[in-house]
Parts: structure tokens; sequence; C-alpha cells
């Protein structure tokens, strides 16, 4: 066993009322630059519809994520020859057209205009090139199911189910889903980087990109199959979602949870052994890959593993903070959190609680009125939103955990229910979830209260000298601690890499005053001077 | 070729693993078993760039401050004094262990505003109209005085033309400030000389969420004796159906309280996308148990919360509500009793009070039950004799029921008669004693059975065929029986008796056109008869009563209705909303918490009332202040009444006396302003100062004097003839507001006659036939009344586009201000994250600085005026709302002006919260400890005319005295405000009590900065707040027997004004939306013949913009469709052969609008969509239908009043600003969409 510790993310899509404040707040404080105009670390889309860029499910046209092959997991975008092969010239990358083309207005007509004939407006320009453009198309451009089914209907998942789906004014179903990087336990944009830039953190498992290392080949772009790394056409680099890692140091939510005014978002710590994750993500049935990715999570309460976590160099506190974990509750223990898209074998890590939704007039008109559990539960597969749709999200097709997890909320409710108008506690409500009254009204209170504290459980940060690494105290010098990645990737095992020389004074070392003694300078306190190394 | 490559590719692989397990052997970092992972630390990574980009140096608290209802709470961001971006604040005080936080609060749009600050279309610096500047400069150069200058520039009607014609088509020119402020004082100055004070205006709506930017501008327009011009009831945000049920503006829940509820109804209020930051308690309150319904015609954003989703055709929802009623009515009234709901419309509703029943001319008397009557006047205590020690005056105001116990009339406690008059003190409660009010007079021996004809208005869309197959009498009108009695020689019944008539419900042995059953789809108000009209299944409708009912049953009223602009903004929105407020009243779910109404459109709730009502009217200094209902306003001043072709009375009832016979709705506005209903600015042909001059020189009282003008035609009022030039407004400011662009209902009809500019409107005018008779016509209408345009903002929009003077403020993030609203508890701060930048001003500055200049030049100008002031009836006032028998009219007031000493006073507070007290809501405080506080707080007037006076020089400090001064914040006050009202209502009522949990409570500026903080309960509000509990209106009535501001002191079912009767509205009634072809809206001259599809226009709130704001902002427009959309259903855009994002235009009688469609089947037929406001600033073509710019949002609507709104004079039904009015609507449009040429230019 290899104790690692993870930040989870888990989204409960029930609550989320899709407004994008998420999106906007992290745009506005990540990618609000040159270089990165299309770029949304966060978004939000409407389902039904194509998302964000455009059909980027469609794995047999982009071809991200893992395969099994011979029993191994490859990259889908081919092994280490064919990625080759494809170094400078890729029919898998996305163009700027299936994200959008950014652009912006010429907006001093507003206040410069000569005296003319007619009222001004500010015409759309191309963020581009500048030159007059037409809009066609954007983030969000499904929003609210806008576009209706000419355009709905190229949304992915609606092209696997094996029921059709009616996408008309009576039938009509929504939900919103919101997206960031998954920050995989087995990413598969970390293995097809041919440079090594790509990196997950030993001490939280956060994906980064090594904005040294990187030399823009765009590999990652194709091989992560949720399209969440973007390529700057400024800088020449990938970038993707950091988890907002400067914040969670500090023992901050991201900006995408703090923000979310849906109060969705929760983040907390999950134990795995990384020794189970490849023989996990190789599970040959797609549909057990839910259950075989929650096997790899581990028990903080098991003394066992909090020996093991502690002899793997995890701290006391990021124990604790496993134990109190709001996102291993909802995954693990309530099970009614799932990962996104388990099929593409990356072993995502921001999980979601699936909608609940109305269910169609046929079923009200029979008598079920969300209050008599037994009826409620016969209804929970007649909801607008199809399960299938929600299984072939979350649970590769398998109907039967998406239902699961619908129930178990639709008992809360039926449970709460009786509380709420002083009615007389049914415990046969929860058993019928699988669940004892206690930890309904438990999972209640986590979904519905939902306190700040208790929805983001983040320990400070701290520094790893990974698994079986002894810590000689000097672990935070240099420049943060990299992490594991891929040897599949295409090169030798890299060497450190020069450092990047910044004009003048650099402050982008972490301070260590733990170890310090009292004297002398602490490393990273000061910013260095030039020449000094 | 493939195998070898295949077979390739193995062999490099295999050598690539063994070159890897190779490089593990040599490498000394641990790997993962399975070769898949190694762990290195050993490596420098840059992750730099982030922490950089993460780094900043200061985080400031501030929000946005108008329009939007939010009041969220931001932390801005500085970086290198730079504002970057902005995240929301999650520090607000606890709501209690077991609920949701307001943590975060905030939305899309709010997240977005930083884009403002240094975006290329904020207004840098002032701005004028390059044609007018270099006129008036030309003239101040001849003439050496600007006033003079301005007088020449706007008296020559060449150049007045020049100027007026040049708006709205660019040409601005940079000026300077100074020269900026010159420009707009003299304006004033010479407006006020030659026209009048009254012919000057200020727009600025919804103070709550910027009250000291909203007060200061109000303050400086107080002090002019100009008008401010209301804006809930001009948004069509009031709710008219509020002050006719509960005598109050508004009161809501706070969004926390939705999480008390167990049955919610969202009822055409679209929370996600209008109520973001507060939806999620409705996402949470479900897990809790709740039930939620969505009433919306769209699959809308909140849709996917409900349990269940009910579409009805949109504006039918009274409909389906009428038929809820009728299920309650029968179920829970009459075949079974509740004694909860029976105990609470007894004590707390109008049900059991009698109304006469009067007779009915042509209704076919002999028949059986005597001749047919309709129902009339509240019976009172002067009809029936009772309450003898009460003076005349009041027993006409004191309406009464019969009490069970007795058999007799008794007059109850707590009637308008206790309100006002002496020897009314402690009897002004909701105390029954030991009467027991029959609800109804069903079974009495003493009863007889009268026949009462009821209008109905369902067929007014009735297929031919219907209409021939209906006997006449069923056509527009009902016969039903109820039990009536003999009462001081009238025959009366009680309003439930009638309500059970009105909703259907009958009883054995009384007579008339009832429905056999809930499937009879023939009379109102069967489930099965709203399926008719609203396509919602009977079956659904019954089902969503029984559970509403049965839920209200079991909780004791928690059950909920959120109701929004989707059912609001319609002509009929009161008849709507009062379908809706029944069901709530019915099962006593109003004043308790987690149920009752709550309404969120534009409500506005000034939690620090009192002080901001003092000091934004300038009461401190001058009363009474202009206060002016918009849509009269601009409905006379846009000429938009010369284009309503129908008779005042085409909506009148079958059964009504034919009041308005041979009327326009115009000469009923005029009539309301006669009477003093409604106030009406410019009041007369006349300068207000040189009326008082004469006044005073006559030295009369002002009414009689007044009176003696009129009679002799030497004076009339200007609502007469709003077209002669004596009778124009001149001078508008609009600051924290885009009236042109956002609110303008009949928007090319301001541009066109108000400002003078080119428009689009191809409307017919009224023929003489239906020409008003006692508003003067002018055959000529009138292009450009306005002088001077003046307008403030931070971005341009469509009304800095056209105003002729552009001045930049501040945005929110550069200013001290304070916040509030009725969606929380909380007051809390804005602070400046920068200073302005540019040549930006706070709002407060500007005013300061032009107040100084008007200050300046008024000197030899205006020395020594003297203003008489026409005010109307104001509601809450003994003698606004129970005036004497007889006609009434306008109160009539001297007001001495200094307008030297305008600056001055504008930055002081005066002498009459302590002297007069300040009166809210009928309960008066004085504010003498205050007022010394104030002094020690922030100095004292060093000289000149306020010397000695608390200074109000600064933003901060007109924040700290807006707290100060009211009882929300400042406990002392509170309590005073309670104790009053306990000597009002009778003491032991538990007011006192109330008094002391609050006196101690203080806020100060300071503290509103540090944090969000809980305001407490006070006299200036109906509801009770407290750390633990959730503000739910009404609550200190229904728990302490404060009656409610109405006739009976009761919610009323009932309206008994003849205007209201002559609607046929005195009951909850279904109303369809107006069929604007019958009320003559002609198809546009010369609509093309092209394909084109006929459909309903409405304009729901958008999820990207907060009205016009963040309409233009990048960010927002990225994620919306990049420019104005219409949303139109998969059926009609196949009709006219449109697909998605085609460019499109919609084109009627009013106007033009260009927009791209967006196709989706989440919109049902016949009804299209274009989210409010969707002006002309980013991305909209010139129209192919006329060749200019596309019109707003608002180019496709025009006015229409509904005459019950002008009322005034009569208890709830009384004049107060943005508490009774003329609403706005622009809900009932039509227009036809056609697919454009997809060739566009700008």
């Amino acid at each position: 066993m290899r104790v690692m510790a993870q930040i989870a993310m888990v989204m409960n899509l029930d609550k989320c009322i899709g407004c994008h404040t998420c999106s906007v707040t992290c745009k506005q404080t990540w990618t609000y630059r040159a270089g990165t105009e299309y770029v949304w670390f966060n978004n939000v889309e409407t389902r039904p519809g194509q998302g964000y860029p455009r059909g980027y499910e469609d794995q047999d046209t982009w071809q991200g994520g893992w395969r099994r092959k011979h029993g191994r997991l490859v990259p889908r975008s081919g092994g280490r020859a064919r990625r080759l092969a494809r170094l400078f010239a890729n029919p898998r990358m996305p163009t700027l057209d299936a994200y959008y083309q950014p652009w912006t207005y010429d907006y001093e007509t507003l206040t410069g205009a000569p005296l003319g004939d007619n009222v001004p407006t500010a015409p759309p320009r191309s963020l581009v090139d500048g030159r007059p453009t037409d809009i066609t198309g954007g983030p969000n451009w499904d929003d609210d199911l806008g576009g209706g089914p000419a355009q709905l209907a190229g949304d992915p998942i609606l092209k696997k189910m094996s029921e059709r789906v009616r996408l008309e004014y009576e039938q009509a179903f929504m939900f919103y889903l919101p997206r960031i990087c998954e920050h995989c336990l087995n990413p598969s944009c970390v293995a097809v980087c041919p440079s090594g830039a790509l990196y997950k953190r030993i001490e939280d498992g956060i994906v980064l990109v090594d904005q040294d290392r990187c030399r823009g080949w765009r590999m990652c772009v194709t091989g992560c199959p949720y399209k969440k790394i973007y390529f700057n056409h400024r800088t020449g680099k990938a970038e993707k979602c950091t988890l907002c890692y400067p914040r969670l140091e500090a023992g901050d939510p991201t900006v995408c949870s703090e923000t979310c005014v849906g109060r969705l978002r929760y983040l907390g710590v999950v134990l795995y052994d990384a020794d189970r994750v490849g023989e996990a993500a190789a599970t040959p049935d797609e549909r057990d890959l839910y259950e075989a990715q929650l096997s790899c999570f581990l028990d903080p309460f098991d003394p066992e593993v909090a020996r093991a976590a502690e002899a793997s160099g995890i701290p006391h506190d990021w124990v604790t903070a496993a134990r109190d974990s709001p996102t291993y509750a909802l995954i693990s223990t309530y099970k009614v959190a799932l990962p996104l898209h388990p099929e593409y074998r990356t072993m995502p890590m921001v999980w979601y609680v699936p909608p609940l939704s109305p269910v169609v007039e046929s079923l009200t008109a029979t008598g079920h009125d969300g209050e008599d559990p037994a009826k409620l539960f016969a209804a929970i597969d007649a909801l607008r939103i199809p399960q299938e749709y929600l299984a072939h999200l979350f649970t590769a097709g398998d109907t039967a955990p998406v239902e699961a997890a619908l129930c178990r909320l639709a008992a809360m409710r039926a449970h709460m229910r009786r509380a709420n108008l002083g009615e007389e506690q049914d415990p046969a409500i929860a058993a019928s979830a699988g669940m004892t009254t206690a930890s309904l009204e438990a999972m209640y209170r986590l979904l519905a209260v939902a306190k700040y504290e208790e929805r983001y459980v983040i320990p400070t940060s701290y520094t790893s000298a990974g698994p079986g690494g002894a810590d000689d105290g000097c672990s935070l010098e240099g420049a943060g601690a990299p992490g594991m990645y891929d040897p599949e990737g295409f090169h030798a095992p890299p060497t450190a890499a020069p450092r990047a020389e910044h004009a003048g004074t650099s402050l982008r070392d972490r301070v260590n005053l733990l170890n310090w003694n009292g004297s002398g300078r602490p490393a990273g306190l000061f910013p260095r001077r030039r020449g000094e190394s | 070729m493939w195998r070898g490559r295949a077979k390739a590719e193995r062999a490099a692989a295999d050598a690539a693993e063994r070159l890897m397990a190779a490089g593990r052997l040599l490498s000394r970092a641990p790997v993962s078993a399975d070769g898949r992972a190694v762990f290195r630390t050993d490596q420098s990574v840059n992750d730099a760039p982030y922490r950089e980009r993460w780094a900043h140096d200061k985080v400031v608290r501030s929000t946005h401050g108008v329009n939007c209802t939010g009041s969220c709470s931001w932390q801005v961001f500085v970086k290198d004094g730079l504002i970057t971006w902005e995240t929301q604040a999650t520090d607000y005080p606890t709501t209690g262990p077991d609920r949701p936080e307001y943590e975060p609060r905030g939305c899309p749009r709010g997240a977005s505003f930083s884009w403002y600050t240094y975006s290329p279309t904020r207004v840098r610096h002032p701005y004028a109209r390059g044609v007018l500047v270099e006129m008036y400069r030309e003239e101040r150069e001849r003439l050496g005085d600007p006033v003079a200058a301005w007088a020449e520039v706007t008296g020559d009607p060449d150049k007045r033309r020049r100027y007026q014609r040049a708006r709205g088509k660019g040409g601005l020119v940079r000026i300077g400030w100074d020269e900026a402020l010159e420009i707009a004082a003299a304006a004033h100055v010479h407006t006020i000389r030659t026209h009048g004070p009254d012919r000057v205006a200020g727009f600025s709506p919804i103070p709550a969420m910027s009250m000291a930017s909203h007060a200061v501008g109000a303050r400086f327009m107080a002090l002019l004796g100009a008008p401010m011009l209301s804006f809930y009831d001009w948004y069509a945000d009031l709710p008219i159906a509020s002050p006719q049920v509960f005598g109050d503006q508004t009161d809501v829940p706070e969004s926390g309280d939705w999480w008390d509820a167990a049955y919610l109804m969202l009822w055409g209020s679209n929370v996600p996308v209008t109520r973001t930051p507060d939806a999620h308690w409705m996402a949470e309150a479900r897990y809790r148990g709740q039930k939620v319904v969505v009433v919306s015609p769209d699959y809308a954003d909140a849709t996917k919360f409900a349990d269940e989703w009910l579409h009805p055709h949109p504006g039918t929802d009274g409909a389906l509500a009428m038929a809820m009623g009728h299920v309650i009515l029968r179920e829970c009234f009459v075949d079974r009793q509740v004694p909860y709901f029976t105990d609470y419309v007894k004590r707390f509703t109008d049900l059991p009070f009698l109304v006469e029943l009067e007779e009915y001319g042509t209704g076919g008397a002999g028949a059986e039950g005597g001749a047919a009557r309709v129902p009339g006047r509240f019976v009172t205590a002067q009809d029936v004799g009772a309450a003898t020690d009460a003076d005349a005056e009041a027993r006409r105001w004191m309406p009464v029921l019969v009490d069970a116990v007795t058999g007799g009339p008794v007059v109850p406690g707590g009637t308008l008669g206790d309100r006002w008059r002496e020897g009314g003190e402690g009897r002004w409660n909701l105390d029954l004693g030991e009467v027991d009010p029959q609800l109804s007079l069903y079974g009495r021996p003493d009863a007889t059975a009268a026949r009462v004809v009821l209008p109905r208005f369902d067929q007014e869309q009735g297929t031919p065929e219907r209409e021939q197959s209906t006997p006449e009498w069923e056509q527009g009108t009902l016969e039903r029986e109820v039990p009536a009695l003999r009462v001081g020689g009238r025959l009366v019944t009680t309003v439930f008796d009638l309500l059970l008539a009105q909703y259907g419900v009958g009883r054995a042995g009384l007579g008339g056109q009832w429905p056999g059953s809930y499937e009879d789809a023939d009379v109102p108000c069967t489930p099965a008869w709203q399926e008719t009209l609203t396509s919602v299944s009977a079956r659904a409708a019954v089902r969503a009563a029984r559970e509403f009912a049965r839920t209200a049953e079991q909780t004791r009223g928690r059950c909920m209705i959120v109701m929004g602009a989707g059912t609001n903004h319609w002509f009929h929105s009161d008849t709507i909303y009062r379908s809706f407020l029944s069901l709530l009243l019915l099962t006593g779910c109003q004043g308790v918490n987690g149920g009752g109404w709550a309404h969120y459109v534009g409500q506005e709730k000034v939690r620090p009332y009192a002080g901001w009502q003092q000091l934004s009217t300038a009461a401190d200094w001058v009363r009474p202040s202009r206060q002016m209902a918009s849509t009269p306003y601009w409905y006379l001043h846009t000429g938009q009444w010369r284009y309503d072709r129908a008779p005042a009375d085409a909506l009148a009832s079958p059964v009504g006396r034919g009041l308005f016979a041979r009327q326009h709705t115009a000469d009923l506005v005029a009539r309301s302003a006669r009477r003093g209903w409604m106030p009406s600015y410019p009041t007369f042909d006349a300068n207000p100062l040189d009326l008082g001059r004469r006044v005073r020189r006559a030295g009369a009282e002002p009414g009689r004097w007044v009176a003696d003008e009129l009679d002799a035609g030497r004076l009339s009022y200007a609502c007469e003839d709003p077209d002669a030039p004596a009778n124009w407004p001149r001078v508008l400011t609009v600051w924290r507001a885009n009236l042109i662009g956002s609110s303008a209902k009949g928007n090319e009809y301001f541009l066109g006659h108000l400002l003078g500019a080119d428009d689009d409107a191809g409307a017919q005018e009224a023929p003489p036939e239906v020409r008003p008779r006692d508003v003067t016509w002018r055959e000529q209408a009138p292009r450009g009344k306005l002088d001077l345009l003046l307008a403030l903002d931070f971005r341009m929009t469509s009304t800095t586009l056209f105003a002729d003077l552009v001045l930049p403020a501040a945005t929110w993030y550069e200013k001290h201000d304070l916040s509030s609203t009725d969606m929380h508890p909380y007051v809390h701060a804005f602070s400046p994250a920068i200073d302005p930048p540019w040549q930006a001003r706070t709002d407060f500055e500007i005013f300061h600085g032009l107040a100084r200049e008007v200050s300046r030049l008024a000197a030899g100008r205006l020395d020594d005026a003297c203003d008489l002031v026409a005010t109307a009836l104001q509601h809450d006032t003994a003698a606004g709302e129970a005036p004497p028998p007889g006609p009434t009219g306008p109160r009539f007031t001297l007001v001495e002006r200094d307008y030297g000493a305008l600056a001055d006073r504008l930055a002081a507070l005066g002498p009459l919260p302590r002297e007069q007290g300040m009166t809210v809501k009928g309960v008066t405080v004085h504010a003498g400890p205050e007022t010394d506080w104030l002094a020690a707080r922030c100095g004292t007037a060093a000289g000149g005319a306020a010397r000695g006076r608390p200074l109000l020089d600064t933003d901060v400090k007109l924040c700290e005295a807006i707290l100060a001064l009211s009882g929300t914040t400042n406990g002392r006050l509170a309590a005073e405000g309670f104790r009053a009202l306990a000597g009002r209502c009778g003491t032991g009522r538990g007011l006192e009590e109330l008094a002391a949990s609050v006196a101690e409570r203080r806020i100060v500026f300071s503290d509103t900065q540090a944090r969000p903080v809980q305001v407490s309960a006070s006299f200036e509000w109906s509801g009770k707040e407290a750390p633990e509990r959730r503000y739910a209106p009404f609550t200190v009535n229904t728990e302490h027997g404060k009656p409610w501001h109405t006739l009976t002191g009761r919610q009323h079912f009932y309206l008994d004004h003849e205007w209201i009767a002559e609607f046929g509205e005195q009951l909850p009634v279904y109303r369809p939306p107006l069929d604007l072809t019958a009320l003559g809206e002609l198809p546009r001259p010369g609509a093309s013949a092209e394909r084109s599809v006929t459909v309903r226009y409405v304009t729901p709130h958008s999820k990207w913009s907060i009205h016009s704001e963040f309409q233009e902002n990048l960010l927002m427009q990225t994620l919306a469709r990049g420019g104005p959309v219409i949303w139109m259903s998969v059926a009609d855009a196949e009709a006219v052969g449109v697909t998605d994002n085609d460019w499109i235009e919609a084109v009627n009688a009013n106007g033009v609008v260009v927009a791209r469609a967006v196709v989706s089947h989440r919109m049902p037929p016949g009804t299209v969509f274009m989210y409010h406001v969707q002006e002309r600033l980013v991305n909209v073509p010139l129209s192919q239908t006329t060749g200019r710019r596309g019109g707003v949002n608002n180019a496709l609507t025009r006015l229409l009043i509904k005459p019950t709104h002008l009322i005034g004079g009569h208890a709830q039904l009384s004049f107060a600003p943005n508490y009774y009015g003329p609403t706005g609507n622009q809900r009932d449009a039509v227009t036809t969409i056609r697919r454009r040429s997809q060739e566009v230019s700008y």
C-alpha cells in the first residue's frame, strides 16, 4: 500500500443553478490576459448540449484518455511512436473554431463617434486579428438549450444513448455541468507530454504544467479527454486549471468553489493507494471502472491506513482532514457522488452528485407527488432527465449507481419532509436507500445546511519527501515540490532543468520557517538578488 | 502496411519499455510497482507565474449599487493600485446552527463588474454634444452670462432644433468640469426662473442598493423644488395588488425564510437567473422536504429544481390561481372547515365584513331573488348607526361585520376610523374580544337569497362559434345568488359570501349559474374551465390546490409563492396577483415565517428607511417635496397618449355604470390629478414661483386661492394641455439609471416627442372620435420637449448617447455608500478600492458641485422665492386616506426657497427632524439625540446658511446620518416608534417588549464597512427580525394584533372604490392578456408581406445582465450570444425559415428590433422572449425595415394605463411615491417576426 493524498472536488449538480459565476471569477483571476482569451479553466455547460469545446466527449474524434490494449493502458492518441509522428501535425487537435473565435467590440464608437445619421453602436471585432467579425460560436453557445434540436442533437452523449431522446417542448429537460480539470489519478495529459512538463504534485495531487519545461507540443491538449488543457498562443505554453494552488496551500478553497453561489462545491482530502491505480484504471469492463476507482480510496478511519499514511510522509493534519473530508463522505460513505466519464480511464478526481429533475406530467397525473417514498422511488426512473443520459456521463452507461444515488437524494427529501411536517419518522425510508436515519440526516446536513467549514476542509500545505523518502528538513528548498510523472513520456527520465532566470529578483520561492533555527536568513523569505543562486 | 506499422509500433514500445526499466534502475527516485509513476522530489519546477498572478496588495469591501436587489457584499482585489477582480465576501452573520448561510452572495454579472473600471466604454471625462457646446460658448462669449446664454440657445427655435436633432447621433465632445457644471447649473436656474422648479425633474431608481448616491441627488432635487420621478410603479415592478390587499408598498420575506417554507411555488419568477444569490435557499430547502412547483411558460432555469412544472400560456396564470382558489374554497371552507383557516380569515382578512348589494338597473328585475344586484360599498358604522361615540367623519371609515354571537352588526377595532381619530387611541388593533365574526350569512334564518350579477372577462377572446352558441346573459356576466340580510335599510352580504359566488362555489339552495363539478369547463372558475384558458390540466390544478392547502393546514401556513415579473408585468397584473394572494390568505400563510407571498421584482427595501427618506427628500429643511408618479408623467410628456386608440371604458365591466363613457385615458389622468389622487407635475400652466409670490402677496390660504383662480379660468392644470410649450418638462437629470435605454416603455415616443431625435415609431394617432374630451388635442404633436437631458454615468448607455451633457461618475468600487435589500437582513458598505480614475467623480461630489454652481448663479435671479407646491392625497396620513366627503383636490403648500443657501443646506442636517419629527407610515419619532450625536460625529458648519448644523459634507457622513436616523439601525428610534405604536394600538400587546428588545441596538457606518450587519425590528417595517429569526412580513400584525394599513385594518379581498367597481374588479377575477387589436392597435403601415409570424413578445429578466448593465460587458456577452437575441420556439422558427443565430427583425406599430434568433425547444410556440434590457450599444445593425439602427427591447412597447391605478384618497388606495400609481406595464405586447437579410451593416 502506498498511501497518497489528493485534494478532490465534488460538485452537487442537483444544486447547480447554471449561473456561471464560477466561470467568471476563475476567468478574471486566471485567464483574463493575452494568449488565453478563449480559455476557461472553469466552464459550465448546459446538458444536453455539445459543451466546450464543441463535442469534446467524442473520443473517436479527439482521441483523449486511455484505452486498453493487450491488457495494458495506452493513450488513445497512440503509443510513443505514433505521437512522435504527429508531433508537427496533429489532426486530433481542436481548432480555435471548436472552442470559439474570441471577439470584442469597437467600444470606442460609443464615446468617439462623430455626429452622424444614426445611433452609435459597437460592432464586433475579432480578438485574434482585430477585424470585423460575425459571432457564430462561444464558450456557452448551448446555454439553456439554445440552438434547439438541430444543434443539441450533436451532443455526443445523446448519440450514445440507446433510447431516442426527443428534444421537444413537453419533454424538455436540462441541467448544468460545471467543469474544471479533473486532476486525475492516472492523467493521460501527463503521460503524453513529450517534454515531461506536466506533473502531478505528490503532496496534494494537483496536476500542473511546468512553465519552463513546456515546449508547446500540445500533445496534452489531445491527450486530455476532458479538453481541459489549453494552449496559450502568446507564450506558446500549455496552461490548465491549477486548482488554485496558491490558495489551497494557504487552506483557502479554490476561487470557483468559494464563489459558487449555489454552494454546491466541496473540497477535501481523499487518501488512496497509489499502487492500486494502474490496475484499477485497466479494469476490463468500463462499467466496472467506477467501483474500481472507489476501491483505490482508503478509509482514513482505518488505523492501518493512518499508520501507512504517516509512513508515506503524509502529515497528521492531512489524515485528520481526510476523516473530516466532505468529498470522501460524498464519494465513499454516502456514495452519492460519481466520477465524470470513468471510461476515459484517467481516474478523475472531480466527482458529481447527479441532479434530480421534475417527474414527467404523466407520472404526476397518476398520483406521484414526491411525498410517498414508495411512489417516489418508482418515479426515479421517470425523471425528466433520462437516467441513461446521466449514466453515460458518470458510470460508463451503467444506470444502477445513478439510480442508487438519486434514490438516496429522494430518500433524504422524503425523510426530511416528514420531519418538516411534524409527521412520524419512518426508518424504512432510509433503509430502502441502503442508509440509516442517522446517516441520512448527516448527509442532509452536508448537502443542505452545508456550512462553509463543512464544504471546504483543506489542510494547509506541507512538503512531501515522497513516499518512503527521508525528510531531511530541506525539502522546500528549490522551486516547489515536483510531482510524479509518467515515465511513459517520450524521453529519458528528466534531469533538473536550469532554473528560470527572472529579471532582477524573484519571489517565486516558498518560505520554510518551520526548519529555520532563528539565525541567518531563512530560505525564500527574501527575494533572491540577481546572480544569487 | 497497417500490420507492418502495428508491428513496428509494438517493437518500438517494447524497446522503450526496456529503456524505461533501465532508466528506473539508474534513477534514485522511487517508482511505482507497476512502473506507471515515478515520484521525484529532486526536480525544480516553475509554478511562479500563477503565484504572481494571484498575489495582490489589498482587498476592499464593496458591492454593486443599483437596479439589482442582490445587495451582495464583494471583495475587490487591488494590485499595483489597480482593480483586478472581485470575489464574494463570505462573512455574513450566521443565520443559526441548523440552516444554510447567506455566504457567498453574488452572481456572474457582479463578478464581471470590475471590467467596467478600465473598459473602453468608461466615461472618462465630461462630454457634451458638440453642436450644443459650440452654440452655448458663442452666446456665453457674446452675452457674458451662462444663464442668458442658455436662455438664448434654448429660446431660439432653430438652435434648439439643431442640437435636439443631433441627440443620439454621436458628436459628443470632451469638455471641462467647470464648463459642464456651469452649463447644467445655468439650465436649472434658467428653467426654474422662467418655467418653474416643477419643470425640472430627477430620475434615479432603487435607492436601497446605494442610498447615499441616490439620496444626495434626490436631496438636491427636493431643495430645488424639482419632482423626483417614481420608478417602482414605472418599472411595473410595483405589485399594485400589494397596496390594494395589504396597504403596504411591498413587504416580503428575506430569502432565508424560503428555508422555512414547506411548499414553494415559483410563479413567474425564474429564481436562478433573477435572484441568483438567493437560489440556493430553494435548492437546499428541497432537501428539508420542501416541495417545489414551478409555473412558467418556458422550461425556465428554475424548472430544473421543480417537482412539478406547470406551463400555462403566458398571462393566463390568474385563471390557474382562480381554479386553485375554487378548489380550496370548496374543500376547505364549504364541504369541510379547517379550523386554522377559518380562524385566520376571521381575524386577519376582510372576509366577514359587510358589503352593500346595490340594485343593478338593467338586470331583469322580477326574476327570482328579486332585483339583480351588484356588489357596492362596505357598510360602515355611519350606515348602521354604530360607534356613536366616534365623530361622524371617522364613522365613515369604519366598516362593520356581523357578530355570530349576537347576530347584530358590530364595528370591530382596528379599522381606518380608529387609526387617526382622537379617542381612537388604544383601539386600533385586531382584538376581537367577545366578538365572533360571522363569515357567511348562509343558513341564517333571517337571510334571503339575493341575485348578484358578476362580470366575467374570460370570453374577451372567445371564438365566434362559442359566442353564437352561448346565450347573451352568459357573455360577460354571470348571475349567482348569495345569502343576504337587511341591515340599516340596506341589503348586505359578507365578502366571504361574495367570494364564494365569484369563485363559483355553490351551496344548496342558492340559485344561479354554478358549475356542476370540477369538470364543468363552461363556467368560471373550475379546474376544467382554467384548462381551456391555460392548457394546464385540470387534474394538475386540483392536485396543486390540494397539496397547497394540505401543507398549509399541516404546517399552519408555511406555504409560499415566489412571484415575479413573469406574472407581474402584465396590464392586469393586479388581478393576477390578487388571485395568488387569495390562495395565501385563505390558507393562513401570510404573516407566518415560511409562508406568504414573496414578490421579487425590483422590490427595493431601504432597511434604514426613516433616515434615507428624511435626507433624500430634504425633509430636514423643507416640507413637502415633489414626488411624481412616472407612468402618467411619461404617458403625457412623451405623447404616448396621442396613440391610445381605445376609449377609456374599453376594458370596463359589462355591469359597470358607465363612469368612463366617452372618456379617453388621458382624461382620466387629468381627472385623477384634479382630484388630488395622483400628483401632477408640472402642475399648472404657470410658474409655481409666480403663483407662490401671488398667494403670499394676497395673504390667502393657498388651496382657496387656487380654487378661485381655477374657477375664474385664470389658471389651468398643465396635464389638461400637455403639449403646450408652457407645460413641458424642460430639464431632466438621470443618474444611477438608464431611463432611455432601459425602462422607457414606448421608447420610440421618448426619442421623438420628448427628445426630438429620430424615431422608428409607425403608429397612427387616435382618430378624432376617440380623442380626449378634457385634455387639449393639438394638431401638431411637439417634438423635443426637453431642453436638457443630463446624465451621470460611468459607462455609455442609451441615456448617455442621447444626453446633451454626460458627467463621468465613479463606479461602485470608487466611493462610499450603503446597501441593503429585502432579500437578506443586513446593511453593508461600499468602500473605495481606488479613487475615481481619470476625471470621474462620485455622484455625491457631482451634486454638491452642481449645487454650489446653482447657488452662485441663483444670486440675483431667484432671490426670495416662494413656491406653491401641490401634492397628492397621501397614504398613511389622516387627510390623505380618509378625506372628508365631497370632491377632493390636491393639497397646496407655500414653501420658501432660498436658492442661494441650497449648497449649504445640501451639506448639512436641517432642524426639522428634531423640531417636527420624522413620520414613517403614520408613526412620528423625534431625532433630538441623533441630531446632537451627528453634530459630534460629523462636526458643524462654521458659517453660511447652515451655520451650526451637523455637517453632511462627505459621503461617509451622509451614510452615518442615514444609519443614525433610522429605527432599523438605531434602536433608540425603533423603540420610540414601537412605543408610539403601542399608544395607538393599545398596551399589553407586546409592542413595549419589542421596543425594549431593540432599544440598545446601534449600527454605525464603520460597522458596515467591517462586515455586513444585521438590522433589527423597527416600526418602519411590518415584520420582526432578530439574529435567529428570519424576516417575514406582517408578523408584527399577526403576532401583535397591529392592523394592516387598510380600510378594515385587515387584508383585503374586496375593494370598494367606484372606479374599481367600474372595472368589475372588487374581488379577484380572471382577466386575460390584452387583445391589442381589439384595443385599436393597427399593424405597422407598409409592413411587408414577407413570411412572418405574429407572436406574443415577452421581455423577461436576463441571465447575462442586470437590465442594461453588463449587457455590453465583454465577459457576459462572451458567455451569451454576443449581442441582442430573441428566443423563439422551433415551430415559430420553422414557420419563417429561421435557423439558430440567424438575423431577424421584430416589427410592430411602435418600432423595430433587429436581433439574432436563438431557436430552442425550451420555448412554447407563439411566444418569443427578448430578454430585457437589450439596447443598441453592441452589435445592433441597421434595420431593413427603416434603415435606422435597430431599437431597444422597449421599441416594441407602448404605455397603457390601467385607470384603476389612478385612484387616490381612499384608504389604502392612496398615493405615496412608489406605493400606488399606474404601472408602466409592457407584457401584453405582440409583434411580427421575420427573417431578414443576413447581410448586415452597422
